[in-house]
């Protein structure tokens, strides 16, 4: 099939932007974006033109690193989709596709289509840990952990840390990835006696980010590729004392 | 040069904590006086700078992603071994490592794989407490699960993503200690070089990928925990920008390499689909417990698959295996399929796969009971295949998946140049010659946190702290090096891209090095890669400059080091006049299974490099098994 892409081009943080247009013929079904991107980049390359810059590294759909809107969707919009793993046989013939980088004051572009998402790790550093040294806590069995809460902390951690709730977030909250480690950690009885700390931690410093309130509409979960819950950010709202002012 | 291994001697139970005791330490007011430098983030190089720094060494970690949380380890599904027998099924540190030196075929160093498998239980322990929601049983206690290899249930797990929440583990660990101070992270940012002074590893150059900056880092000791070397073949199970560039650095600063040939093709990836196919995915192997390896019994049987009887099917692993069935370990699997695929039985488009079918399980456990196990491998199977295995039988086929050799290291994980240690993939130190499954986590979080902590601090006490600056000879040595390598890549100005050529590369060692060796094919293919490589200097096209986000020059300068390193990956493989684990030589098998030769080949191969164009020197040190006899490994 032949596409038309409209692609944001950026060459770093200063420079304006602008979009170019980008004609790819031949495209395969069973590739997938990214594998498209390669094709289209590796055509730009012979023909002496600049690649288009994107971030992606494992390909299979965990590490995070890829993501950028396509048609003003975050990884395209397919549930529980990153980019990388969407394959070219939902699109068809003709299509026309815009791809811009996610759009956050919090993360400025690196160039193109990637951008700086430093912001979420520091975040982490303020407080998304258990502070437990290296060295010899007890026997993994001595405290049991009810496979209910057990599995709710594990849909919390699956999130991969890849920005789109953030970007299909009108007001480009981070409330979900927050909420998300936050749900994580409080599931589970390791580490309560910090658990405070460490939300009100968190939620400073996703704030001194420059990441906007939440005003609940919930772009995040629809955009989120590994499905987290909106619920995650209610926990994080439910008690006023652990995060003093709320996330919104 | 002779290699000692420091391995102590005495009783192996009580050997790692002898030796412990052995070590000197740093006193707590010297530690911050110390910087230790640590490349990548993975399992091993995320816990070991988490570790580090929280003793008190001041450190200063790298990685080349945006982040240190999307190392490759985030993308290992299965699961984690540990020797705990919570289901008392037989399990023990003794078992875990028989397991671990008969599944490596008898070339690993036992010291080493009894130390691994004695902190394996520490390692679950302290992951844990790190709040790692491991599966439970409704009873509240950790759940485990059995995997190719083994015959008992010691492999714990999170869903299908055990390695994303592992390396959660060590990110938040490493995320506190950046807030603490003790760790200074630089993300995107490359290690190019290796900088030595005096013999000792003293610091390294490393490159922004932002904008291109060269960076001279000292540190009174190094540490690279830069994963394996599995892009060499181009499609892999290894994330893009996986690469050997800091190891493959080191090794031309004089660290020996060891046993490039170990490479491990896992059994169970999603096939091939076409040319402009970028990486291969991996369908964890714990879907070898419930489903059912198979091909039609008669070559090119083209029907589709539930329309093929059962009395036409062949299951070849359970009829040639019957006591380990679809669970054999991953390079006999891999093997099978290949001779079953090569023998015309294969399916698919390609005829390079084979059946990997739930239609019992289904029937037996019922799809909730299967989804809760697999769902999300199923979906993501679904996702790229656009197949559905709830429905038809996925199609799989081996890949390359993990490098179990890498640079030498000694019991102390230090490798030939004092002060340069090397942990996790990028050492060749645990596997000898395969890897079992579920044993990579174990033994990156194992080295991280439990073995660098201690053994690099002995180092740290018998040294001088020196203080240098960037002006030190060496220092601008390995700077200029870096400089004229990038200048070299963006100066050929040719009419290829990068990646025709990494393709290309990877062709030729997956045909002729890959799954099967033999002496002609190792020749030829050493001849093939020397000609592309001279080819890449002169043809390559790199666009744009150095001082910008240039991808092309990052995957040029990776690329630039996989033609050397395959160089070498076949010539190793060409010496090894035998087969064990992943190398498989066709001049030395018995009855289709790998020969090996003890008497001859029963030792590491450690290459060093004598500049370019001249040979590599081989050193070699002999393996001894004390504990566990070498037999004919019999999965039968």
């Amino acid at each position: 099939m032949k596409l038309t892409l409209h692609v944001w081009r950026q060459k770093n943080a200063e420079d304006r932007g602008r979009m170019v247009r980008y004609e790819v013929p031949g495209v395969n079904e069973h590739m997938s974006f990214l594998e498209m991107l390669d094709m289209l980049n590796e055509r730009l390359t012979e023909k002496g033109e600049d690649p288009i810059a994107f971030d992606h590294d494992c390909r299979e759909g965990i590490c995070g690193m890829c993501g950028m809107m396509i048609n003003g969707k975050a990884h395209g919009g397919f549930k529980g989709t990153t980019v990388c793993q969407l394959h070219m046989r939902h699109f068809k013939d003709g299509d026309e596709l815009y791809l811009e980088p996610w759009r956050a004051a919090a993360f400025p572009v690196v160039k193109d289509l990637a951008v700086d998402r430093s912001a979420f790790d520091r975040i982490i550093a303020a407080g998304g840990f258990i502070s437990v040294p290296t060295g010899s806590p007890p026997d993994g069995n001595a405290i049991p952990v009810p496979k209910e809460d057990a599995d709710l902390a594990m849909d919390a951690a699956a999130c991969i840390g890849c920005g789109a709730c953030v970007a299909a977030c009108p007001n480009a909250a981070a409330a979900l990835f927050v909420g998300a480690k936050i749900s994580h950690l409080a599931h589970l009885p390791q580490g309560q006696p910090e658990r405070k700390r460490r939300a009100l931690a968190m939620v400073r410093q996703m704030n001194r980010e420059g990441f906007a309130n939440c005003s609940n509409i919930g772009e995040c979960e629809a955009a989120c590729p590994k499905q987290i819950k909106l619920e995650v950010i209610a926990q994080t709202n439910e008690r006023p004392e652990t995060v003093s002012g709320g996330v919104g | 040069m002779e290699l000692v291994s420091n391995a102590p001697s005495g009783p192996i139970e009580r050997s790692w904590e002898t030796h412990k005791f052995g070590l000197k330490l740093v006193n707590p007011a010297n530690k911050r006086k110390h910087n230790i430098i640590v490349v990548g983030t993975g399992l091993a190089g995320g816990s070991a700078a988490a570790s580090l720094g929280e003793l008190g060494y001041n450190v200063h970690c790298f990685c080349f992603q945006d982040s240190p949380r999307r190392a490759h380890s985030i993308a290992a599904q299965g699961g984690i071994n540990a020797a705990k027998n919570y289901h008392n099924d037989g399990d023990s540190v003794y078992r875990l490592f028989y397991d671990t030196v008969k599944g490596g075929d008898f070339r690993a160093r036992e010291a080493n794989v009894y130390r691994l498998a004695q902190v394996s239980v520490n390692i679950i322990d302290q992951c844990v407490a790190q709040g790692v929601p491991f599966a439970r049983e409704y009873g509240g206690l950790l759940d485990n699960r059995s995997f190719g290899g083994a015959q008992v249930s010691r492999t714990f797990y999170a869903r299908g993503q055990t390695g994303q929440q592992l390396l959660l583990g060590a990110y938040q660990a490493l995320e506190r200690q950046v807030g603490l101070g003790t760790v200074k992270m630089y993300p995107r940012t490359e290690m190019l070089d290796l900088i030595v002074i005096d013999g000792k590893a003293r610091g390294i150059v490393t490159r922004s990928l932002n904008d291109g900056k060269l960076g001279v880092h000292f540190g009174d000791a190094v540490v690279l925990a830069t994963g394996g070397y599995g892009n060499v073949f181009y499609l892999s199970t290894n994330a893009k920008g996986c690469n050997a560039t800091a190891i493959w650095r080191a090794y031309k600063r004089g660290a020996l390499f060891a046993n490039p040939c170990f490479t491990q093709i896992h059994p169970t990836c999603i096939p091939v689909a076409g040319d402009y196919q970028s990486k291969l995915t991996l369908m964890s192997e714990s879907l070898r417990n419930d489903g059912r390896i198979w091909v039609p019994k008669k070559a090119g049987d083209k029907r589709n698959p539930a329309s093929i009887p059962e009395e036409e099917r062949d299951y070849y692993l359970e009829t040639r295996y019957p006591s380990f069935g679809n669970l054999v370990p991953r390079d006999i699997a891999s093997r099978a399929a290949k001779a079953v695929c090569d023998a015309g039985r294969g399916v698919g488009e390609t005829g390079l796969g084979v059946y990997l079918d739930f239609s019992e399980a289904l029937k037996r456990l019922g799809p909730q009971k299967i989804a809760e196990r697999y769902g999300n491998l199923f979906e993501m199977y679904e996702r790229i295949t656009g197949e559905n295995p709830y429905e038809v039988p996925m199609r799989i086929f081996p890949a390359t998946h993990y490098t179990m050799g890498g640079l030498w290291v000694d019991y102390n994980l230090m490798s030939t140049i004092p002060g340069l240690f090397v942990l996790g993939e990028a050492n060749f130190s645990d596997h000898g010659a395969n890897r079992l499954g579920a044993s990579a986590l174990m033994q990156g979080l194992a080295d991280g946190y439990f073995i660098i902590p201690y053994t690099i601090g002995s180092y740290l006490a018998n040294i001088k702290t020196e203080r240098y600056s960037e002006d030190a000879p060496a220092a601008k040595e390995a700077v200029a090096n870096v400089a004229a390598i990038t200048k070299k890549l963006l100066d050929a100005n040719g009419k290829r891209t990068v990646d025709s050529y990494h393709r290309e590369l990877g062709k030729i060692l997956w045909d002729y090095c890959g799954m099967s060796r033999n002496a002609a094919g190792l020749k030829k293919a050493a001849g093939m890669i020397a000609e592309l490589r001279q080819d890449f200097w002169r043809n390559v096209r790199v666009l744009g400059s150095n001082e910008e986000f240039n991808q092309s020059l990052e995957k040029a300068g990776r690329v630039a080091d996989f033609f050397e390193l395959g160089e070498l990956l076949c010539m190793d493989a060409l010496h090894r006049n035998e087969s064990c684990g992943g190398h498989f030589r066709e001049e030395y098998q018995t009855d289709g299974e790998a020969l090996r030769d003890d008497a001859n080949f029963c030792y590491v191969a450690a290459w060093g490099f004598q500049g370019a164009g001249r040979p590599p020197s081989l050193t070699k040190e002999p393996l001894v098994f004390n504990y566990v006899k070498p037999s004919q490994r019999s999965y039968k």
